[in-house]
């Protein structure tokens, strides 16, 4: 820097803003979450290839209810819009709403998962187990990854619910909560993504 | 407590390998011992392992690439060496099983642990100086990233004395990886250790394109940023794209081994070939995250030592970015012989070759850009036209194999090996080192001894010819990768040249050693000041070694070589808001993160189940503690920055 940054203070007029920290941060989740969807994408790709490698097991469509995906996909898309609530609230900066929403969005995501782990287990029960064939080892790992990202999800949000109670809307916790938002989001567009090609593609024969 | 592990685990029989651990074991302990009696411990914790600036990280990085290439290079040496000895009656001194070890590591190395933070580290380096910027976008995600890489790198040398490694290849083909024909903990160290370095790579992807994309200098727009921060752009972007493919494939293969899934296995409906085309998916487009990056230093040194800008910055970028696209769209070539099909391998062959055509632009610019200069043949120069020469030929022999019935003839054979070795040390460890040379008076304010550097630059060049020029012969011949032992007397004396050439390779690597330890030792007289080689990029700008904040006050770019501009008095390098910086804390979060990836990696190896689970809860502890502290940075007032620089 000895001889050539010249120091003539403020430029007259600024080419472009800098983004703020929340803007990078933001940018840098959406990246995440591009690469999460391509994982997402690798495992849909097995479950297409592998739906039909039953093995001499009973075939998929004989297996699902239509009725708890059904009530799976309410809750989940529900729980989306009180997110959506929840981070409106937050954004104005009213405490007790936003966390009322995410109260919300918890109880409706617990919901979720409490009717997915238990059709895994009924499935099980009955045979129809991970290990069974290749088409139910696809369809357990890709529901059960969508299951598991939603349960990281709810540990985030927990843990972003106590940091609200205790620290306030601060922006380092606001600076999370649209990260976790956007999160909340794409799981449920990885989830319609689930619904339509495991459930409905899939119990059509 | 240790799962599967006993003391039988151990080789003792082994005298190669006991021999290694012993020597590690040896240099480890005086590492720390010198560290205790130099008092260094707090300087090492406050100034390295905590660092989170971009420019200590990409030097770990560059460390533990240049560790990993002697581990990697051994290996080599060890199946020349084997191959030069193991014909007709003779055994040699590898028994298959060990040997299957000696490649399948050998190539898991260099790629994944020696090229991958060779790369990725110059990229850290370079990028946010070059964009006048003075981090990287998430500077502690950073760390974290290569101390990933680092837990990686460590597992996958603790199955050298614990256990053993995959006797798979290194891209672990199942049927073979699963469990019924690899029941060892070798497959599950290659798969833990991916996993975990592959993890690393992504968040290092995330983090370099928000930079680049983020954070530039004011004014700079995309058409203005340097060639090498483009390359980086569009490598990070494959990283992004791919990576998540690595990690999928290899969590199925995990999910194969552990819970008894049927993804690839030959029963249950499991189906192989999905694994080749899933795996392919992702490493086709990682050979060309290692070489545009190469490419982009190329260019750069090229541009730098012929006093010219660079010719066809805009076709360079466009052949960039297409190579990035293409990436895509070849992946079948690794397997033209596993049945796809004609029509099926005429698509994969076809845009294979295509892919020769961006290429071949990028040569004949850089052939353009020295053309007319007065071209100082420097060693980075010297690499590169190494390189030039070295990967021209590898290209059209890649297009020679991207024939498929030519491919039917060739495939498995060493004429592939010989090709792909042409490509990857002809393009991306010359393009390391190239940058290693180019940027070290930047990065430690003291040049390196030229002399050495331009004897390890003949000894790589001549050595690499012989190595592998021979194997072309051979594999036109008939013989195939991955023999331990052969019978075709014919053979021999190509395999005894090919011998000669991997110990000129030594030769050059024990020189840039020396050139190392002498430059150091001799740096006092080595310094150099900010702009050693009159840069055209804004790196150059900046003192050498550059402070923490790289920049006092942020420049202001309208220009392709702005700093070249600068001199020559054509536009002053004028600055952005006279404002307080903004600096990252250090932090503990990759190491400790790293740490209990390490134990927890260990511990799945081994079926000690405890140590996964404690692993996990304490890297969630540890990611939420972080996320309480708001008080991550402190500020510098530019006032004081100027008054210290």
């Amino acid at each position: 820097m000895n001889t050539t940054l010249t120091e003539q203070g403020t430029f007259p007029h600024l080419p472009t803003p800098l983004p703020t920290r929340q803007q990078v941060a933001g940018f840098g989740f959406y990246l995440y979450l591009l690469s999460d969807g391509i994982l997402f994408a690798s495992l849909f790709a097995a479950f297409a290839v592998l739906r039909g490698a039953t093995d001499g097991g009973p075939p998929l469509q004989s297996l699902f209810e239509l009725k708890n995906a059904y009530i799976e996909t309410v809750a989940l898309l529900t729980s989306s819009f009180t997110c959506g609530m929840a981070m409106i609230a937050a954004d104005r900066r009213r405490q007790r709403h936003a966390q009322i929403f995410f109260l919300a969005t918890v109880i409706l995501g617990l919901a979720f998962l409490n009717i997915e782990v238990h059709e895994l287990i009924k499935l099980s029960a009955g045979g129809a187990t991970f290990s069974r064939s290749a088409a139910m080892t696809a369809f357990f790992t890709l529901v059960s990854t969508h299951g598991l990202h939603v349960t990281v999800g709810l540990i985030w949000l927990l843990i972003s619910m106590l940091q609200i109670h205790l620290k306030g809307l601060t922006a380092g916790v606001l600076r999370r909560l649209i990260c976790f938002s956007l999160f909340w989001h794409v799981l449920d567009i990885v989830w319609i993504a689930v619904f339509t090609f495991v459930y409905l593609v899939g119990a059509t024969p | 407590m240790f799962g599967k592990l006993t003391l039988h685990d151990i080789p003792f029989d082994q005298p190669i390998i006991m021999g290694t651990c012993l020597v590690l074991i040896i240099a480890i302990a005086g590492v720390l011992a010198y560290l205790t009696v130099a008092r260094k411990w707090a300087w090492l914790w406050k100034e390295w392992l905590t660092t989170v600036d971009h420019k200590r990280v990409g030097i770990m990085y560059c460390l533990l690439a240049a560790v990993m290439l002697l581990r990697g290079f051994s290996d080599a040496i060890m199946m020349r060496s084997q191959l030069a000895l193991a014909s007709h009656d003779h055994s040699g001194f590898l028994p298959p099983e060990h040997y299957d070890q000696v490649f399948s590591a050998h190539g898991t190395i260099m790629i994944f642990f020696m090229a991958m933070p060779f790369v990725v580290g110059l990229m850290n380096f370079v990028v946010p100086l070059q964009i006048g910027a003075r981090d990287v976008a998430f500077p502690v995600m950073n760390a974290v990233s290569f101390w990933l890489t680092a837990a990686g790198a460590l597992l996958i040398n603790l199955s050298l004395g614990i256990g053993e490694f995959a006797r798979t290849g290194w891209l672990a083909y199942p049927p073979l990886s699963e469990l019924a024909y690899s029941p060892g903990v070798g497959v599950d160290y290659y798969l833990w250790a991916l996993q975990i370095s592959g993890v690393g790579t992504l968040l290092s992807g995330i983090n370099l394109v928000t930079t680049i994309l983020k954070k530039r200098a004011p004014g700079m727009r995309m058409m203005t940023m340097p060639v090498f921060t483009w390359t980086a752009l569009a490598s990070n972007i494959l990283i992004l794209a791919s990576f998540p493919v690595l990690t999928a494939t290899l969590g199925m293969l995990i999910l194969d081994r552990y819970l008894g899934g049927h993804f690839f296995t030959n029963d249950g409906g499991g189906s192989p070939m999905m694994f080749i085309n899933l795996i392919w998916t992702w490493g086709h487009p990682e050979v060309y995250i290692l070489i545009l990056p190469a490419f982009g230093v190329f260019s750069e040194a090229i541009a730098t030592f012929s006093g010219k800008s660079l010719f066809g910055y805009r076709s360079m970028i466009v052949a960039t970015m297409v190579i990035t696209l293409m990436a895509f769209t070849t992946w079948v070539h690794h397997f033209f012989t596993m049945g796809s099909g004609a029509d099926v391998n005429a698509f994969f062959g076809i845009t294979t070759m295509l892919i020769a055509i961006p290429t071949g632009v990028k040569v004949f610019n850089w052939l353009f850009t020295m053309y007319g200069g007065r071209v100082v043949f420097t060693s980075p120069v010297l690499w590169t036209i190494g390189f030039m020469v070295t990967f021209t030929i590898g290209g059209m022999t890649g297009v020679l194999l991207a024939v498929p019935p030519v491919d039917f003839a060739l495939h498995n054979s060493l004429f592939l090996i010989a090709h792909f070795h042409n490509v990857v040390i002809g393009g991306v460890v010359f393009g390391c080192f190239a940058g290693l040379t180019y940027w070290f008076p930047k990065a430690f304010g003291f040049s390196l001894d030229e002399r050495l550097g331009k004897g390890a630059f003949w000894c790589w060049f001549i050595g690499f010819y012989l190595a592998f020029m021979p194997l072309y012969a051979l594999g036109l011949m008939g013989m195939t990768r991955r023999l331990n032992h052969y019978d075709n007397p014919a053979w021999t004396p190509y395999l005894l040249v090919a011998w000669s050439g991997a110990m000129l390779i030594l030769a050059g690597i024990i020189l840039q050693i020396a050139q190392l330890v002498i430059s150091i030792r001799t740096r006092h007289r080595r310094r150099v000041e900010a702009d050693p080689w009159n840069g055209r990029t804004l790196e150059w700008a900046v003192s050498s070694p550059p402070p923490a904040y790289n920049f006092a006050t942020l420049p202001m770019v309208d220009r392709t070589d702005p700093y070249w501009s600068a001199k020559a008095g054509n536009a002053p390098l004028l600055s952005y808001a006279n404002e307080d910086i903004e600096m990252p804390k250090n932090s503990s979060l990759g190491f400790f993160v790293a740490f209990f990836s390490v134990l927890g990696g260990f511990g799945m190896i081994w079926h000690a189940w405890w140590a996964p689970v404690l692993s996990l809860i304490a890297i969630v502890t540890l990611m939420v503690r972080e996320s309480w502290d708001e008080e991550d940075s402190y500020t510098v007032s530019p006032e004081l920055s100027r008054s210290t620089r």
